[in-house]
Formats: C-alpha cells, sequence, structure tokens
C-alpha cells in the first residue's frame, strides 16, 4: 500500500499548482468568464506548455500520463483553482475517444491537441436523454459512399470554440440501446451544423447543436460502426473521475477560505469561528472532505478493472461527491454570511463550480441507481 | 380542534381569489411563476392595484389606510397571493417602516410618510447591516452628528436590497460613541437624493443586481427625520425586526414552489419514464412535502395565537429556519430535476425576444434560483443567530 505520488505526478501537482496560484488569479478568471469567448486562449497555450494536456494521454497516445492518478492530479488543481478552460471536453472526452478509437488519421489531430493548438468537444447529450448514456435519437445513415447525421444535441461543452465534434449518432436500434451507436469527428462549419452557445452558471460555455442532413465521409466514422458503447462508457467514466477531482480541488478552495475568514471576520467582538455553533461544522465539513478524497482515490485506483468493478467505483465517487459538494459548497456560502453571496469574492465562483458539477455525466441520484445497479450484477 | 377554515374565513379566501383572477395581470404572474425578475415598474403596477383596493398594507390599521386584518386574514391573502404567483409585496416601507412610524413616529410623521408609503411615492430601502456590522448589527459605525437643525451623516451600509429603485433609506445611524452599542443609535429617514449618497450595486452570484452597497459622505438630514427619541432607535429597530419576521415561514412561497417542481417532475424523463415516478426523486419530493405540510401547521398555530393578540417570540425564530431550509430544499430539488439544463447560463439580458429558451422553457432561472436563495438563510437575521435566540430561550443560562 502506498499513497505517495510518484515523483513525476509530484513535479506536475507542484507546477501546475504554482502556476495557477500565481497566474489564475480571482481577479483573472472572473475577467476570463465575463469574456466572450469564455476561456483564455493564452492560458489555454501556457498550461498545454507546462504539458497538462500530455499528462492525459497515455505515452502511445502521444501524452505521458493519462491513467487514473494523474488524471486526478491534474484535474484537482485545476478545481482547486476554479479554472474554466474545457480539459475535460478537448482531451478527456472528445481527444480521449479520438485516442482511444482513431485510426492513424485520425489520431493526427492529437499531437494538436497535446501542444495545445486544437480543441474538441463531445456532441453526445440530447434534449431528453437526461444522464442516460445510451439513449442517443440523432440518426446516422449511409449514402452514397458517405453518411448523413441528423438530430440534435444539447448542452455541448465547448461547442464553439472546438475545431472538430465528435458526435454520437444512431446506425441502428431503439433509442435506449446501448448497441447501434457510432461516433463521427466532424469539423466545426460543416454545411447543416449550426449551435447556438451561452455561457454555463459554472463558467465556460456550451451551445444547443443541431444537425439537419450533415454529410461526412466514411472516413470521419471513428471506431467500430455500431459498436463504441462500452468505448463511450470508459471515457466518461474517466471523465467522472476527473470531475470528482474537480470538485474535490474547489471543495479544497472552498475549505480554506472559510477557514481563513471564519478566522478574520469579527462579530460581537471575536472572530466568529470562536462560535462553536461554526465549528463544529467546519469540522464535519473536514470530515467530509477526507472522505470525498478517499472517494476520488479509491476510484482512480479502479480505472483500469473490468467493467463492472470500474463503473461501480466511479459511480460510488461521483455519487459521495455530489452530497459532500452540496454540503461543502453551502456551508461554506451560510458560514461567511452575505459576503458569499458576492460575485465578486472567490468563493462564488468556486462553489457555482462544485454544485454545476453534479449536473455533468450524472448527478448524485443517477450515480447511485448506477451504483446499486453495478452491485447487484 | 378543527383545522379547516370557518365559514367568514373560506368566504375572505374566495374573496381574495376572485380578485386575483380578475386583477392579477398574466404578464405579471408569468414572470413570477418563470422565475424572472420584476421591473421597479412591474412593483409599483402591482402595488398600485393593491392600493386600489385597500389590500395593500394589509396588517396596517385601517385608520391608516390599511386593511386591518388579523393575522389569519393576512395569512390567507398571503398564501393566495404566493399560489396565483402574485408578485411579493415589497416588505420595506409596508411591513418594516410604516409599523415603526405607526408606533412610534410624531403625527407629522404619520401624516406625512404613511400616505406617500400606500401611493408609491416614495420607494423605501433598509439601512440596517453596514460591512463591519452584520450579526452583531449594535456595532454599527455611520455617524450622525447634530448640526443645528440637521444631522450631519457619514459612513457605509452595505447588503441594501433595490437601494439602486430607492429614493429613501431609512438608516440606524450611531449618535452617541460614548455609550454602551445599544444605546448610542437613532433610527434616521434619509433622502437618497440628498447630495453625498452615494449608491453602488453589488453583483451577486447568480448574475442579479438587487442589493448595493449605500455612502454617505457629510449628508445633511433635517432632524424631523429622526424618529422617536435620540439614542432609542435600537428599541424601534427590534420591534421592526419582530414585523420582519412575520411570514417568515414563507408557506406561500414553498407551497408555490413545489407545485412548480411537480410540475417539471412531470414532464421530465429518468429511465423513460416521469421523474416524478423516480423511486429516489419521489422519496425525496415525499420528504420536503411531508416537512412542509407539518411547518405549515405549525405556522397556523403560531398565527392563531398571534390573531388572539398573543406576540410570538422564539416561535417565529423557528419557523424562521424551518421554513427556509424547506424553501431551499425545494430549489435544490427543483435544480437536480432539470437536469443538464440547470447549467446554461442565460440571463435575461442576453434572451432575445424571439429567441426560444435553452432546454425547456422553466429550466433557465432554476440554478440561479438556487443560488440566490441562499440568502434566505443568512439574511433577516441568519439562522445562527435564530438558533441562538432558540436556544437561549430554552435553556435559561
Ligand atoms: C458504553 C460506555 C462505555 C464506556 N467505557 C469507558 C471505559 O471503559 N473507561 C472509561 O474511563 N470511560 C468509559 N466510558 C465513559 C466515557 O468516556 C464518557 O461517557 C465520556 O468521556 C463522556 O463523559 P460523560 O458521560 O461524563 O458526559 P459529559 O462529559 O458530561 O458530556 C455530556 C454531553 O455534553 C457534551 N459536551 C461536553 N463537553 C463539551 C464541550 N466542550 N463542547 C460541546 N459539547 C460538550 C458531550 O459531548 C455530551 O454530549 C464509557 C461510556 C459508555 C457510554
Ligand atoms: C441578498 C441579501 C439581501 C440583504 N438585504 C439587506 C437589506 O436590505 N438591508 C440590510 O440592512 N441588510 C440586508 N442584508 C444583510 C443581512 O441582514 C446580513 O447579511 C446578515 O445580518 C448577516 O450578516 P453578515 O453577512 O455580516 O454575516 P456575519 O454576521 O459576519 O456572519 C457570518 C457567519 O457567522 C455566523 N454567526 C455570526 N454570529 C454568530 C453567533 N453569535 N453564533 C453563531 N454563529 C454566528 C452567521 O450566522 C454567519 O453564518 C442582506 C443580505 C443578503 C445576503
Amino acid at each position: 500500500m502506498n499513497f505517495e505520488l510518484t515523483s513525476e505526478r509530484q513535479m506536475l501537482q507542484d507546477t501546475l499548482r504554482r502556476y495557477l496560484g500565481d497566474r489564475y488569479t480571482t481577479e483573472v478568471r472572473n475577467r476570463i468568464i465575463e469574456s466572450d469567448a469564455g476561456m483564455s486562449a493564452e492560458i489555454w497555450r501556457e498550461l498545454a506548455d507546462l504539458g497538462i494536456v500530455a499528462a492525459l494521454f497515455t505515452e502511445d497516445q502521444g501524452g505521458f500520463g493519462g491513467l487514473g492518478f494523474d488524471i486526478v492530479t491534474v484535474f484537482e488543481e485545476l478545481g482547486r483553482a476554479g479554472v474554466v478552460e474545457p480539459f475535460l471536453d478537448t482531451a478527456v472526452l472528445a481527444g480521449g475517444l479520438v485516442a482511444d478509437l482513431g485510426s492513424e488519421a485520425q489520431r493526427a489531430v492529437l499531437e494538436r491537441v497535446v501542444g495545445g493548438e486544437a480543441q474538441l468537444a463531445w456532441a453526445h447529450g440530447e434534449p431528453t436523454s437526461r444522464y442516460d448514456l445510451s439513449h442517443v435519437e440523432t440518426t446516422a445513415r449511409s449514402l452514397d459512399g458517405g453518411i448523413e447525421l441528423n438530430g440534435r444535441k444539447s448542452v455541448v461543452v465547448n461547442a464553439e470554440a472546438a475545431e472538430a465534434l465528435v458526435v454520437t449518432a444512431r446506425e441502428s436500434g431503439e433509442p435506449d440501446d446501448p448497441e447501434g451507436l457510432s461516433l463521427f469527428l466532424v469539423p466545426g462549419g460543416t454545411p447543416g451544423l449550426s449551435l447556438r452557445g451561452y455561457p454555463l452558471m459554472g463558467g465556460a460555455r456550451a451551445a444547443e447543436v443541431t444537425l439537419e442532413t450533415v454529410h461526412v465521409p466514411e472516413a470521419a466514422r471513428l471506431g467500430p460502426a455500431g459498436d463504441v458503447y462500452s468505448a463511450i462508457e470508459r471515457r466518461v467514466a474517466m471523465a467522472n473521475v476527473a470531475l470528482s477531482a474537480e470538485a474535490l480541488g474547489a471543495m479544497e478552495t472552498a475549505k480554506a477560505l472559510t477557514v481563513a475568514y471564519l478566522g478574520t471576520r469579527k462579530q460581537f467582538g471575536r472572530p466568529i469561528g470562536t462560535f462553536q455553533a461554526l465549528q463544529h461544522r467546519m469540522a464535519d465539513l473536514m470530515i467530509e472532505l477526507e472522505q470525498a478524497r478517499s472517494a476520488v482515490i479509491l476510484a482512480a485506483g479502479h480505472m483500469a478493472d473490468e467493467r463492472c468493478s470500474r463503473e461501480r467505483h466511479v459511480s460510488a465517487a461521483k455519487n459521495l461527491i455530489g452530497r459532500v459538494g452540496r454540503l461543502v459548497a453551502e456551508e461554506s456560502i451560510q458560514m461567511h454570511g452575505g459576503i458569499a453571496m458576492s460575485q465578486e469574492y472567490e468563493l462564488a465562483h468556486i462553489a457555482k463550480r462544485i454544485v454545476m458539477l453534479d449536473h455533468r455525466l450524472g448527478d448524485t441520484d443517477h450515480h447511485m441507481e448506477r451504483f446499486i445497479a453495478f452491485s447487484h450484477v | 380542534m378543527d383545522l379547516s377554515d370557518t365559514p367568514e374565513e373560506l368566504a375572505f379566501r374566495e374573496e381574495v381569489r376572485a380578485f386575483l383572477s380578475a386583477h392579477l395581470p398574466a404578464r405579471l404572474s408569468d414572470r413570477v411563476r418563470a422565475g424572472k425578475s420584476l421591473s421597479k415598474e412591474d412593483h409599483e403596477a402591482w402595488h398600485a392595484m393593491l392600493n386600489t383596493k385597500g389590500w395593500l398594507a394589509g396588517s396596517w390599521p385601517k385608520e391608516y389606510g390599511g386593511a386591518g386584518w388579523n393575522a389569519v386574514e393576512r395569512h390567507i391573502f398571503e398564501e393566495e397571493c404566493a399560489l396565483a404567483y402574485a408578485p411579493r409585496i415589497l416588505p420595506f416601507g409596508l411591513a418594516m417602516l410604516g409599523p415603526v412610524l405607526q408606533a412610534f413616529g410624531s403625527p407629522a410623521q404619520k401624516d406625512y410618510w404613511l400616505p406617500r408609503i400606500l401611493s408609491g411615492a416614495d420607494w423605501w430601502c433598509q439601512g440596517y447591516s453596514e460591512p463591519g456590522a452584520g450579526s452583531d448589527l449594535a456595532s454599527l459605525k455611520t455617524r450622525a452628528v447634530r448640526d443645528g437643525d440637521h444631522y450631519l451623516v457619514n459612513g457605509q451600509k452595505t447588503w441594501t436590497t433595490l437601494g439602486q429603485h430607492a429614493n429613501m433609506i431609512f438608516c440606524l445611524v450611531r449618535t452617541d460613541p460614548a455609550a454602551k452599542a445599544q444605546e448610542g443609535i437613532s433610527f434616521l429617514l434619509i433622502d437618497m437624493t440628498a447630495p453625498g449618497v452615494e449608491v453602488r450595486p453589488i453583483l451577486l452570484l447568480d448574475g442579479t443586481a438587487e442589493v448595493n452597497e449605500v455612502w454617505f459622505t457629510d449628508v445633511r438630514v433635517p432632524v424631523e427625520n429622526l424618529v422617536g427619541e435620540e439614542n432609542k432607535g435600537w428599541t424601534y429597530a427590534k420591534y421592526l425586526l419582530t414585523h420582519e419576521r412575520t411570514n417568515i415561514a414563507g408557506v406561500g412561497f414553498s407551497i408555490a414552489g413545489l407545485e412548480r417542481l411537480k410540475h417539471i417532475a412531470r414532464i421530465e424523463r429518468s429511465g423513460g419514464r416521469p421523474l416524478i415516478e423516480n423511486p429516489h426523486f419521489a422519496a425525496r419530493l415525499a420528504k420536503v412535502e411531508i416537512d412542509l405540510m407539518a411547518m405549515a401547521t405549525t405556522n397556523l398555530r403560531v398565527i392563531s395565537r398571534a390573531a388572539e393578540g398573543q406576540a410570538p417570540g422564539v416561535e417565529s425564530s423557528m419557523l424562521k429556519v424551518k421554513g427556509t431550509v424547506i424553501r431551499q430544499e425545494i430549489n435544490d430539488l427543483t435544480r437536480r430535476a432539470v437536469g443538464p439544463y440547470a447549467m446554461p447560463f442565460v440571463s435575461e439580458a442576453l434572451e432575445g425576444a424571439n429567441e426560444p429558451p435553452v432546454g425547456p422553457d422553466y429550466a433557465g432561472p432554476v440554478a440561479a434560483q438556487y443560488f440566490n436563495n441562499r440568502k434566505l438563510s443568512i439574511y433577516g437575521g441568519s439562522n445562527e443567530v435564530q438558533r441562538q435566540i432558540i436556544a437561549k430561550t430554552l435553556l435559561e443560562l
């Protein structure tokens, strides 16, 4: 048993923490959130130069990490600083699917992704799919040697900045069948592809995506026809571990801010941290946060397991993180009082980020059901 | 023991319902139902409609132009308004300042200010909190120094709700810095259009700008704007707070919120079935509904005692804690109910007039509302402070 980070990961963590601490201040971040692009191209490039994107891919994919613990090391730090730049979407989800399933030609884009020159997005969820991975109504049909895509995708994070979308579409079967799903690489600007972009509550941007008789060549197909569900599930598992680690980092910041505030804010002539009513809740928060850390470690350590064990651990983590996340966000705000309601104060964004992470790739309830389902097979 | 409305209460409820269905414009109730913010004009229009009917100041005695309702009638009115998605009646002039003036104001102050509250001639805001004085309100520092027939006011208030619309602010100011904290405070009415008053908006985490900082630099306030006696302001402030805490349970808001949540949960689907049939979701929903049913009854028990003339004491603290916890739980469930569509942040300013909403029309404001209503357990005396009050009464230590 060894709970230490390897020296490489320790270095990665130190580098990232130092860089973000200096560079990604509350002021800078608030400016990024308010900007039209909703992200900073400059910071994206700088982080890529530091090897952050490379750390999310394995060596044979052109990176130097890509395993569960690499992912959690990176995302915990991104979460700690409240980073809104879409590393999850570009690298873990869309980039990951390209890395796992792509042909040599398709994988060419990864070099540019790792170098910070290209961004991607994964267009999977649909207006009525909620968190159901197999619920896909968007259709793909072969037509004169090419493929025609039709459908609607919802809340596609980073769709506008992506040079290509990885689109999930159904080639056969019913809307809820895991079988019959295929993936396609659709370059931005392809005729018939339209985006309606908007900012997100937790920062960054997403879009409603409409595909109306979008034609792509057969070469756009990513992976085997009608048989990509297990690859999707594996990538979503990885992304859920990343989201859990990100929430953990953000919760650490919420805790640190609250501890500092309880020590300095005075009411009734004494620091509010001297009131036992707040002390005990701070203690509970700390206990729960350690639980959250363990859940993240546990899930990261089971990423390479067979499906059932992997999914069970990932859902356990996402469920626990969802519960603890709500507690930490709400309690941090409450114990601060009015100041926490101000957008300018650092906690506001951090708390929103924590709560909104629960709405990505399955919330607390969804993962509780999934945990139960995978516990009884 | 009889839990149903008396025939008189029932008739009154019917009358309120009929009025609302005839007079509440859909333009307003649609916005309230959708969780959208109301403009200054929206609020003023609704106040004016109620005032015409004589129902704007439910609790005020008839001699001051109020409806003279007892606690039960007030409760019925508030509940029916919430269920009809009527705009809330802004409390600052009507529920806060009005009762203070009636109890402690001079005849001239009553004659001048009370009709203006009803007519909407003045828009009032509440200047209690300061950056250094929140829960510990008595530590406030804004200074008022007597200078002939004026006070010279310097200092800062904060978290001033809707101060951007206000032309008048009632303030607690320090008139005797040498006295014990509670004893050197006065209650002053300040014209916000006077030179030296500056209002700066505070952007809240949900993107709204409903609160402000208010700065006073050598603001001259005529002495006739002092309410009651100098240095007795704390007594009036406490009196006001007990009024602020009536309807603190927000039962009507919770009932309306729960209805909206059920509506959403019937439309949303999870695992191919309506979300409302999902066992985990249904269990959460049931739990909050059970809590709400009991709390509504606690509220009625307190109200009927109040109608008999007993002033609510520690009960209002209990209702504040439970009422806000329930409202916040409903907000949380509503945000969960809409799934991934809780994430888009499409502020009203960005909503084009002809653009359809992102996702289902009910989804837009739910995350913002969840975050905004974190305030419920912070303001009006935080829930920690309320628990402290309850414990003190209970333990007598
Ligand atoms: C089944 C059982 C087995 C035990 N076995 C042993 C044993 O083998 N050997 C032995 O030496 N003792 C033993 N104990 C005793 C045990 O350690 C004491 O019960 C314990 O230390 C609490 O003391 P108390 O019962 O006097 O409660 P008190 O100390 O009187 O506490 C009463 C309540 O006040 C709370 N409280 C006290 N101080 C504070 C504070 N500063 N802030 C907030 N809350 C506070 C407590 O948490 C508790 O809820 C046992 C007790 C039990 C119930
Ligand atoms: C949206 C919003 C609107 C508002 N509108 C107005 C308005 O219109 N006019 C106005 O005057 N004010 C307004 N307020 C201010 C509100 O009344 C204060 O925020 C509230 O009194 C708490 O003060 P504070 O924010 O300074 O927190 P603090 O008093 O600093 O409290 C910080 C934390 O410490 C806790 N705490 C403090 N003392 C104790 C204790 N003795 N024991 C245990 N815990 C304690 C609190 O509960 C809180 O959790 C508004 C606030 C908000 C958020």
